[in-house]
């Protein structure tokens, strides 16, 4: 067989036709977008609209408003701010940025120790950090709560002091930097053990310290590593309900805009000109992040797929 | 306006301080550990290095889990030992029963479905010429919360009295094959498998995704070879491509189950685990928060911890030998 021949028969890859592979790929894509579309759209009806034909009648009556939004950014009162979702949109922010900031710090600063500064244990330590990984989120949370609420005491005895965090920024800042670690000194580990050995070597040598070498080589190396860790931990956070429910009491001061979102639904049932804008103002920032660095992403994921 | 301005400027300056604040105190550890010489030089480096790293795994996770494995002995309130009374009630409670059922219903059903479209999707994807607009759609959905999947699927599932127009694509669509339309969350067992769509929605993508990356790493020379041989379409893909990518298929597999196991944000903003649509993940936040018994939630944990450990330690040891080739 000529490879010219093989390359027209395509080699056997064939189960499918390219034309049958396209049409059946572009009908699970729409089927898969829909739903999207169809809230997206949603959120630009007007309420009586909504209410009386589905939203794919503005085909034939277009009829859009951006009131949904407003009312649900700022509760139908621009004098007031407060009553809308815009304050908990704001909280995912305060949340999001040091809760990602952080985990990603303390996890590059203990891997480069467990690969490059090692001691006695460091591999076991290691080892251990990797197994924590199968803890599930829910085998802390009563205990961490209590400790952040009361402390902990057996008896009478105070053994730990309440920190006194619960209910502030930090009570959450704290667990999703806890609960990020072991992925996040996994990934990163695999990262920095794999730097080339002659450099640091040659780093001492002229008489570097670790700091020194952490600082200006190790951060600059790792760049992919930790950007693509990042991006999986700030969709985490700001995807999150669990530890928000959990640690943030659904407040106004602290709870992120997708445990508001939750507690619409309940609150309003199916007031869709709320929710639709609701949701929509709470995906959109994953969706940004998630259009326009897709490729890190996808790396964080593949290697993230076990927490 | 001023009141949001009062109560937003300090939630702003909390996240302006405190980031530049903790790069500040690492900055300081640094110069302080990096003044010492001599002896003291390596044992500081990794007290600086690895300690804030280990005292926040041991106090957030380490002890934790251990208190929690005890407190799945204790009463409601973690405050005398009852033995085995939790574990008890989890084994008859008929209420578990049904989500154990569903549990496991969901731990069958949603991975096979989600890494079963995932590769046909890939296999698809891998004949296709412009392949990125497609895919990058499929995926979207990893994206978006849980919580924002939901209320997307709920205006699907929106049901209307007969009287009225009905606006949700599922009621129209069932409609117009002439058949009535029902409130589908209230449809047992439909409404688990309606909740089940949802997580396989934002799941294919993933699946997608990761089978794809595996298919295009088959060797284009294997390929050719065996198709020199006579293996062509899916007796190709039955000898050739699969065997290659099975490993990827069971961690994607297992991955799905673990997700499955833990899933809880999907049931609670639907049914909030009514309907006979309530899972294990949800059992235990309940069980905690709204029935204030620490030691059924507990119990429940631990229960989620047993599961999914044989599942995880498989599909890490995997992850690493992968990684060392």
């Amino acid at each position: 067989m000529s490879n010219s021949k093989l390359a027209s028969h395509n080699p056997g890859r064939k189960i499918f036709s390219t034309r049958f592979a396209t049409i059946v790929v572009w009908i699970i894509t729409i089927c898969w977008t829909i739903p999207t579309l169809g809230l997206f759209v949603t959120s630009f009806r007007h309420g009586a609209d909504i209410y009386s034909s589905g939203w794919w009648n503005v085909i034939f009556h277009p009829s859009f408003t951006l009131e949904n939004y407003k009312n649900v950014l700022v509760g139908g009162n621009s004098e007031s701010l407060s009553s809308g979702v815009l304050p908990y949109w704001i909280n995912s922010v305060v949340i999001t940025i040091p809760a990602t900031v952080f985990p990603v710090v303390i996890a590059t600063m203990a891997a480069y120790g467990l690969a490059w500064v090692k001691f006695k244990g460091s591999d076991f330590v290691f080892f251990a950090i990797f197994a924590l990984q199968i803890v599930p989120i829910q085998m802390s949370l009563i205990p961490l709560l209590q400790l952040f609420t009361g402390g902990v005491h057996i008896g009478t005895t105070t053994i730990f002091p309440a920190l006194g965090i619960a209910g502030h920024f930090a009570g959450i800042w704290l667990p999703h930097t806890m609960f990020a670690l072991p992925l996040a000194i996994y990934l990163l580990h695999n990262f920095i053990a794999s730097l080339p050995r002659d450099l640091m070597e040659a780093a001492h040598v002229d008489g570097a310290n670790h700091f020194k070498i952490f600082r200006q080589i190790v951060l600059p190396l790792s760049v992919p590593g930790i950007a693509a860790f990042a991006i999986f931990q700030f969709l985490w956070v700001w995807n999150d309900l669990l530890v928000a429910l959990t640690f943030a009491s659904g407040t106004e001061e602290v709870a992120p805009i997708n445990s508001k979102l939750a507690s619409l639904v309940g609150q309003y049932g199916s007031s869709w000109e709320t929710l639709t804008a609701g949701a929509f103002i709470t995906i959109a920032i994953p969706l940004v992040v998630f259009f326009s660095l897709q490729r890190y992403f996808v790396r964080g994921l593949l290697a993230g797929s076990v927490k | 306006m001023s009141d949001f301005i009062s109560t937003t400027s300090p939630k702003l300056l909390q996240l302006v301080v405190s980031v530049p604040l903790f790069f500040l105190i690492i900055g300081l550890l640094f110069f302080i550990a990096g003044k010492a010489n001599g002896k003291k030089q390596r044992p500081l480096a990794i007290a600086v290095f690895v300690g804030p790293a280990f005292i926040l795994l041991a106090t957030g996770l380490v002890v934790p889990a251990i208190r929690t494995l005890l407190f799945s002995f204790m009463d409601p309130d973690s405050l005398k030992f009852v033995g085995l009374r939790n574990y008890n009630w989890m084994v008859h409670d008929p209420n578990v029963h049904i989500i154990l059922r569903n549990t496991v219903l969901w731990i069958l059903f949603v991975p096979l479905v989600t890494t079963g479209i995932g590769l046909l999707l890939a296999i698809l994807l891998d004949r296709m010429k412009r392949e990125t607009i497609p895919k990058s759609l499929i995926f979207m959905p990893m994206a978006i919360s849980f919580v924002g999947a939901s209320i997307i699927w709920k205006f699907v599932y929106e049901y209307k009295s007969p009287d009225q127009p009905q606006i949700g694509l599922l009621s129209t669509l069932v409609h117009m094959i002439g058949f009535g339309p029902s409130n589908w969350m209230l449809t047992k067992p439909l409404n688990t498998f309606l909740l089940m769509i949802i997580f396989i929605w934002t799941q294919t993508g993933f699946a997608m995704v990761i089978l794809s990356a595996a298919i295009k790493a088959v060797p284009a020379d294997i390929v050719e070879a065996s198709a020199l041989d006579g293996a062509f379409g899916r007796k190709l893909f039955r000898f050739i491509t699969f065997p290659m990518v099975r490993s990827t298929f069971i961690v994607v597999l297992a991955t799905q189950v673990v997700g499955s196991l833990k899933l809880f944000d999907i049931v609670r903003t639907m049914t909030g685990g009514n309907f006979g649509t309530n899972v294990l993940a949800n059992e235990m936040y309940s069980q905690v928060f709204v029935q204030f018994d620490q030691g059924k939630g507990s119990a429940l944990a631990v229960a989620l911890f047993i599961c999914v450990t044989p599942i995880l330690t498989y599909n890490i040891i995997h992850l690493r030998r992968e990684r060392q080739h």
